[in-house]
C-alpha cells in the first residue's frame, strides 16, 4: 500500500524575514472540531477532563482543546477518550488549516499590525477568532512572546502575504 | 465603531456582518396578515435607542447590539437566547 508522506501546505513557500521575530511553519497535527449537543456541555466537560471557556485553552495529556467559536472547541493532538459521539458532533479538520508560529519580542506588535482586536487584552495561554484583513483567523496565545496564527489552508499564501 | 460580542468582548466593525432590526425576532402568528406586513416591510426607525441584529462572523455569533443612533453610543449585546 503506498504511504502518503505528510507535509504542510507551507512548506513549500518562502517565509518572510522579520525584524525582531521569527516565523515558522508549524508541523501537521490532528484536528478535530468538537460542537457539543445543547445542555451536553457538562457531560462533555466531565468525559474530556474539561472544556474552554470563550477564548480558552484546556490542556490535557497529549492534546489542547481550544475555544474556536460559539459552542465549538478544537482539539489538538491525538489523545481523545473514546465515547464522545454521544454529547457532541466531532469532524476531522486536520488537512483543512496550516499554522505559523510567531515568536519574539515584538510579536505582539507586529500581530497589532494585522488584527482588529486589542491584543494586549489576551490572556496567556488564550484563544480567538479574528479577521487578518478578509481572511478568517484562529489565533493561540502560547506565551506572552509567541502566537500560533492557524489559518484555511486554500488562504495561507494570503495569509503570508499579509504577515 | 466597536461592538460587543458576548462570546469575545468589544470588536472592531469590519469583523461584524449587519442583518437590520431586531424586530426580526418576533414573528407574527402565520395568519395575521397585517402583522406580516408590518414584519416584512415596515420599521420603526427611532431617533434614540434601537436594537439590531449583527452576526459576529468570526465566531458565529449572532449580537443583538443596543445603541443609541443619536448620540452614537453604543449600549450592549446580547445573544438571540438572552433578547427574545
Amino acid at each position: 500500500m503506498i504511504r502518503l508522506k505528510e507535509t504542510s501546505a507551507i512548506a513549500q513557500l518562502r517565509l518572510p524575514t522579520l525584524a525582531d521575530c521569527t516565523l515558522r511553519v508549524l508541523p501537521p497535527v490532528r484536528i478535530t472540531s468538537i460542537a457539543p449537543y445543547p445542555g451536553q456541555v457538562e457531560a462533555l466537560r466531565a468525559r474530556l477532563g474539561g472544556f474552554p471557556a470563550p477564548g480558552g485553552v484546556v490542556t490535557l495529556q497529549g492534546t489542547d482543546l481550544v475555544w474556536a467559536g460559539r459552542d465549538l472547541a478544537f482539539a489538538f493532538g491525538d489523545d481523545l477518550p473514546d465515547g464522545l459521539a454521544a454529547h457532541c458532533s466531532m469532524s476531522d479538520q486536520s488537512d483543512g488549516w496550516c499554522g505559523f508560529a510567531l515568536q519574539g519580542a515584538g510579536a505582539q506588535a507586529l500581530l497589532a499590525r494585522r488584527l482588529p482586536f486589542d491584543l494586549r487584552k489576551m490572556a496567556s495561554p488564550g484563544s480567538a477568532r479574528s479577521v487578518m484583513d478578509h481572511l478568517p483567523v484562529l489565533v493561540l496565545r502560547r506565551a506572552s512572546d509567541r502566537f500560533e496564527i492557524w489559518v484555511w489552508r486554500s488562504m495561507v499564501q494570503s495569509a503570508l502575504a499579509h504577515i | 465603531m466597536r461592538l460587543p460580542c458576548p462570546c469575545c468582548g468589544w470588536r472592531d466593525l469590519r469583523e461584524f456582518t449587519y442583518k437590520g432590526a431586531a424586530d426580526m425576532l418576533h414573528r407574527p402568528a402565520l395568519d395575521d396578515a397585517s402583522g406580516w406586513d408590518d414584519h416584512l416591510h415596515n420599521r420603526t426607525n427611532p431617533a434614540g435607542e434601537t436594537r439590531d441584529l449583527w452576526y459576529h462572523d468570526p465566531c458565529g455569533t449572532w449580537v443583538c447590539v443596543t445603541r443609541d443612533t443619536v448620540s452614537h453610543a453604543v449600549i450592549s449585546g446580547a445573544t438571540l437566547g438572552e433578547a427574545r
